[in-house]
């Protein structure tokens, strides 16, 4: 690691006014820390804002979910209100990572690095979530715009994810052998007006993205055998020495049927 | 058997410091005005160095001194050296190339150091190390072994024409061509055995220490052989003479072989000290050690099995092509040669053998040996094509392994080994029975009703343990003795040390070796001391590897402690004026048979030592040493099955049960070796299922080089294992102990592929059975 000066704001402002083209906002670190151990990232400033009280709380209001942004996976996790109205969503945040991970890491920092093999973004473009900045608040399909590319501007921070609970969620992910990533994850959930939400993760090659056949198939009946004929395209799928193209598209289907099941 | 004594679990003496964090590895070292280094490696997998620039980086805050390959070359440092001669089947010397512990004018792969930076910290010694400028003019590449030998091949040193090693042949082949001609049946298989990185828990480190008033040298490293660490680099490296140099190889924190070998780095520490008057430390970082520590395994093999009409073995012909990477590492010619092809008999009367082995030279990490060294290999491709003989054939795998099994001892087979004990059918039935073999088709029904499809796999391995006698591996080109020494000291109050030329990192010598003093004596564990890793302390020793502390180290031991029993006993007769034969030990006592007159042990050595009261003639003090050159190898052997369940939607294998039945011999501490069984399965499991190495075949780059790729066995991917063991008591040692240490490794990979293949009704699948290539071969 190189040098650099840690920060510790307590406010909004006072993070945003700290922040510019050399610094980084540092929200758990579980992918910034190692990169810089291995010198691949140098920030100047490293922002920390997990102590930001604004950016912390979960609060559930009739169907109305807000996570602030420096919640840790496993506060989302062990969230008995979350998980009272978006199972799925609880049960993706207790499965991303080791407990280690889930203690540091933070969905405000998880999303605003788009790993595409993380495992929210696939959630929040299913619920059809909104993100919220501190100037701005966006769609999260605007929100995620590429492999590791959000739409955050330098100085903006998230802080906090909203949205509306689903009647049925579920997850399900392959993981990565080695990493323990999402190699794919699917996330799916069924609104109140019969709209079904499928987002994927870890299998883009332009990060997660919804699946609209899959919405389609499902929205007339909600189960797995739904998705038996679906054929998945593997051209726009990532394909690495652990998964091929063709394997993902396998995979998407397979994760998809079984979200379907697990759905609750 | 005492609780303390051979035979009993006794908790580990060691774990305390273990699991408290207390133990003294040598990054833990600390020395006044130590400094630290960082090595400049190749980003290239081979390439011209053209020129190197450290000016920029010398001027860089704390650094002391940036060194290269030419100042190496200038103070006489020798080449790496490869320590087992073997001769193609030509009679020609092996090819061997140069490896320079810094490299001068070539790199031939990602990691090869070419010049070290030494600094006040680490930070800054790596700091400077990103500005040392080299300028790399590059230069083709190959990674595949197959493709290295091809003419037109990227030229790695200019001794090895096609990278050719040595093309080296063991057995009858006109005998085995004749079978093959005549046989009922022939299996042929291409089996490859992958590349392996071993990443022990403490990845390696070294601490030089020049001491310029004393012209004396110190090594703290990360050994599993001192002592020849010392000798080898006192007689080939000029680092300095042996009365000079002392190495300690303290806490280490695992090897399996990876810390056999004598590396760049531990030379350039020392050499770096003496050159910048400094103490010179380095530690490995993850990504160093998967780019730059030996690699295991990597072979290509064509393998063909024939038969007569009634299902006997005629005949085994093996062609395999080995790849050695960029360097000839310490004992690497020796792994594919004599101690792999010298085990293709298995566990089998087969006739005749004809193994040949081509080792190559590729851009890649050294390759040397690993967890059972060429007996994996062996055993893998043996047992894959047994079991896929007997489908072809339709027969029941455990029955045409029973019918061919050696039942006969000694057996002399057709590959240099005589195996001198075994009962083959023993470890075949406690393995079945333990696994209900006869059940499984039940099993698999119910597990098809779930979706899953369950497989078993069986794998007979045999391996050979204790290497060796130093005469014979003397005659088949190795380059040291291997023997083992011990010393036992009886102290002035009675405590016992013992030192030994074994080393442990992790396999609990100081419980096990202090077992056998308390067998012998009475004397509890407590009171006795297991000295190792220190050539300033112990006599010359050869070291831990090939699941030799057992059956060779031990040996030495109980040598020395039948030198101290014998004076021991005389004293005792003198004191109480009887005849020494009379005298028996136990319990801490000496005493006079079917009499009540004893010498406690204390007042023995007391004795021995105040030397007020001793036999006419007898020298003072109890201290006695030995050494132990085996007669044989020894020769482990077992069956292991294999229950599988593969998920066919997405190709994943889950482990449900693993059955093994070894025949280590004696155990000393059953406790121990279950835990030695339970980590070879593990790294055995490891290969068949999680661990691929690889290159980009263009740049050389190591695509696997960290955890993110690099799939290390977890917990959550083994099962509970369901081990036992047989008992043949092996005849070659004192103690009748065989080793147990590889065993887990070399036995686990062809069950578990076996079993897959079984499952999923396609025998054309490679180690590790990736969840992608399942899928891929359910598929079709």
């Amino acid at each position: 690691m190189y040098a650099t000066t840690y920060h510790r704001p307590t406010s909004v402002d006072e993070a945003a006014k700290l922040a510019s083209e050399e610094a980084k906002y540092l929200s758990g670190g579980q992918t910034l820390l190692p990169t810089m151990k291995q010198r691949l990232a140098a920030p100047s400033d490293l922002i920390d804002l997990r102590h930001i009280d604004a950016l912390k709380g979960i609060t559930v209001e009739g169907g109305n979910v807000r996570i602030g942004a420096a919640c840790t996976h496993s506060e989302i996790a062990t969230s008995e209100a979350i998980k009272g109205v978006c199972p799925g969503f609880t049960y993706l945040a207790g499965h991303i990572g080791d407990p280690a991970v889930r203690h540091m890491g933070t969905i405000g920092g998880s999303i605003a690095n788009n790993d595409p093999a993380a495992d929210y973004p696939s959630a929040l473009l299913a619920l059809g979530a909104t993100i919220r900045t501190n100037t701005r608040s966006l769609a999260a399909e605007d929100f995620f715009t590429g492999l590791f590319e959000t739409a955050l501007d330098e100085r903006e921070m998230v802080t906090a994810v909203e949205f509306t609970a689903p009647d049925k969620s579920g997850y399900s992910k392959f993981r990565n052998p080695a990493s323990r990533y999402a190699m794919t994850g699917v996330f799916v959930c069924k609104r109140s007006d019969g709209s079904v939400g499928v987002g994927v993760a870890g299998a883009g090659s332009d990060g997660a993205f919804r699946s609209p056949d899959m919405e389609r198939a499902l929205a007339g009946d909600f189960t797995p055998a739904a998705l038996e004929n679906i054929s998945i395209d593997p051209s726009g799928l990532m394909s690495d020495m652990h998964a091929s193209a063709e394997y993902r598209a396998n995979l998407i289907k397979v994760m998809g049927k079984r979200a379907v099941q697990q759905a609750v | 058997m005492g609780v303390e004594g051979i035979g009993a679990r006794v908790a580990r003496k060691e774990d305390k410091r273990f699991i408290t964090g207390k133990g003294r590895y040598t990054d833990d070292m600390v020395v006044v005005g130590m400094k630290h280094a960082h090595f400049v490696r190749s980003p290239y997998a081979h390439a011209r160095i053209k020129s190197i620039d450290a000016s920029a980086a010398a001027r860089m805050p704390g650094v002391i001194g940036i060194l290269n390959g030419k100042q190496l070359t200038e103070d006489g440092i020798g080449n790496i050296i490869c320590g087992w001669m073997i001769h193609s089947k030509d009679g020609s010397p092996m090819n061997m190339g140069a490896w320079r512990p810094l490299a001068q004018d070539t790199v031939r792969y990602v990691g090869d150091a070419v010049a070290v930076v030494v600094a006040d910290t680490k930070a800054q010694a790596r700091d400077a190390a990103e500005a040392v400028v080299v300028d790399y003019e590059e230069l083709p590449v190959v990674t595949d072994a197959v493709k290295a030998m091809q003419d037109g091949a990227p030229q790695l040193h200019p001794e090895a024409k096609n990278n050719l090693i040595f093309d080296w042949e063991i057995g009858d082949s006109a005998a085995v061509e004749e079978a093959l001609k005549s046989a009922a049946h022939v299996t042929r298989m291409k089996i490859l055995n992958n590349r392996l990185v071993p990443n022990p828990m403490e990845p390696r480190a070294a601490l030089g220490i020049y001491d310029e008033a004393e012209d004396h040298y110190t090594c703290y490293t990360t050994s599993q052989n001192p002592h020849v660490a010392r000798l080898v680099m006192s007689a080939f490296y000029n680092v300095a003479p042996e009365n000079k140099l002392r190495v300690i190889a303290p806490d280490v924190g695992g090897g399996f072989g990876s810390k056999i070998y004598i590396y760049p780095e531990e030379i350039v520490c020392l050499w770096a000290s003496k050159r910048t008057g400094v103490p010179v430390k380095w530690n490995s970082d993850r990504t160093e050690a998967f780019l730059s520590d030996a690699h295991g395994r990597d072979h290509v093999t064509e393998v063909e099995l024939a038969f007569d009409e009634n299902n006997n073995m005629t005949a085994l012909k093996v062609d395999t092509i080995a790849n050695l990477g960029a360097y000839m590492s310490l004992f690497s010619s020796s792994v594919p040669t004599y101690l792999y092809a010298t085990l293709l008999s298995g566990q089998y009367r087969i006739p005749a053998i004809h193994g040949n082995v081509r080792t190559v030279y590729t851009n890649t990490a050294p390759v040397d040996a690993y967890r059972g060294a060429g007996r994996p290999e062996a055993t893998y491709l043996l047992e894959r094509i047994v079991e896929t003989a007997a489908r072809e054939l339709n027969v029941e795998p455990a029955e045409l392994r029973r019918q061919n099994f050696i039942r006969e001892f000694p057996y002399q087979t057709p590959v240099i080994m005589c195996y001198d004990a075994g009962d083959y059918e023993a470890s075949l039935e406690a393995a079945m029975k333990a696994a209900d073999y006869r059940g499984f088709p039940a099993r698999r029904d119910e597990a098809k009703s779930r979706g899953k499809l369950r497989g078993i796999g069986m794998s007979c391995y045999i391996e050979a343990c204790g290497i060796a006698p130093s005469q014979a591996v003397g005659s088949l080109g190795a380059g040291v003795g291997l023997w083992e020494s011990a010393e036992v000291r009886v102290n002035a109050v009675g405590t016992v040390e013992v030192l030994t030329g074994s080393h442990s990192h992790g396999q609990g010598h100081e419980t096990t070796f202090a077992q056998l003093v308390n067998d012998r004596f009475g004397l509890p564990i407590d009171q006795v001391s297991i000295v190792h890793g220190d050539t300033d302390k112990v006599q010359m020793g050869m070291g831990t590897y090939g699941s030799r502390s057992g059956a060779v180290g031990m040996s030495a031991i109980v040598k020395a402690l039948d030198k101290v029993e014998a004076k021991a006993k005389k004293i005792a007769a003198h004191l109480m004026e009887a005849d020494e034969s009379d005298i028996e030990i136990s319990g801490g006592e000496l005493k006079v048979k079917g009499t009540d007159k004893s010498v406690p042990w204390f007042q023995m050595a007391l004795a021995a030592y105040t030397a007020h009261n001793l036999p006419e003639g007898m020298e003072p003090g109890l201290k006695e040493g030995a050494f132990y050159d085996p007669t044989n190898f020894t020769f482990p052997a077992g069956c292991y099955i294999c229950e599988v369940e593969v998920d066919p939607e997405t190709g994943k294998t889950e482990v449900v049960q693993f059955v093994a039945a070894d025949d280590f011999g004696k155990i000393i501490n059953p406790m121990i070796v279950e835990g030695q069984v339970h980590g070879g399965i593990a790294q055995g499991i490891g290969q068949a299922l999680l661990e691929g190495t690889s290159y980009d075949p263009e740049t050389g780059q190591l695509l696997t080089a960290s955890y993110m790729d690099y799939t290390m066995p977890r917990a959550d991917d083994l099962p509970s294992f369901n081990i036992s063991t047989t008992e043949t008591v092996c005849p070659g040692n004192p103690l009748g102990i065989k080793g147990c240490g590889e065993a887990g490794a070399i036995g686990s990979p062809p069950a578990l592929m076996n079993a897959i293949t079984d499952a999923i009704g396609n025998n054309d699948l490679t180690m590790p059975a990736t969840p992608q290539k399942v899928w891929a071969a359910l598929q079709g």
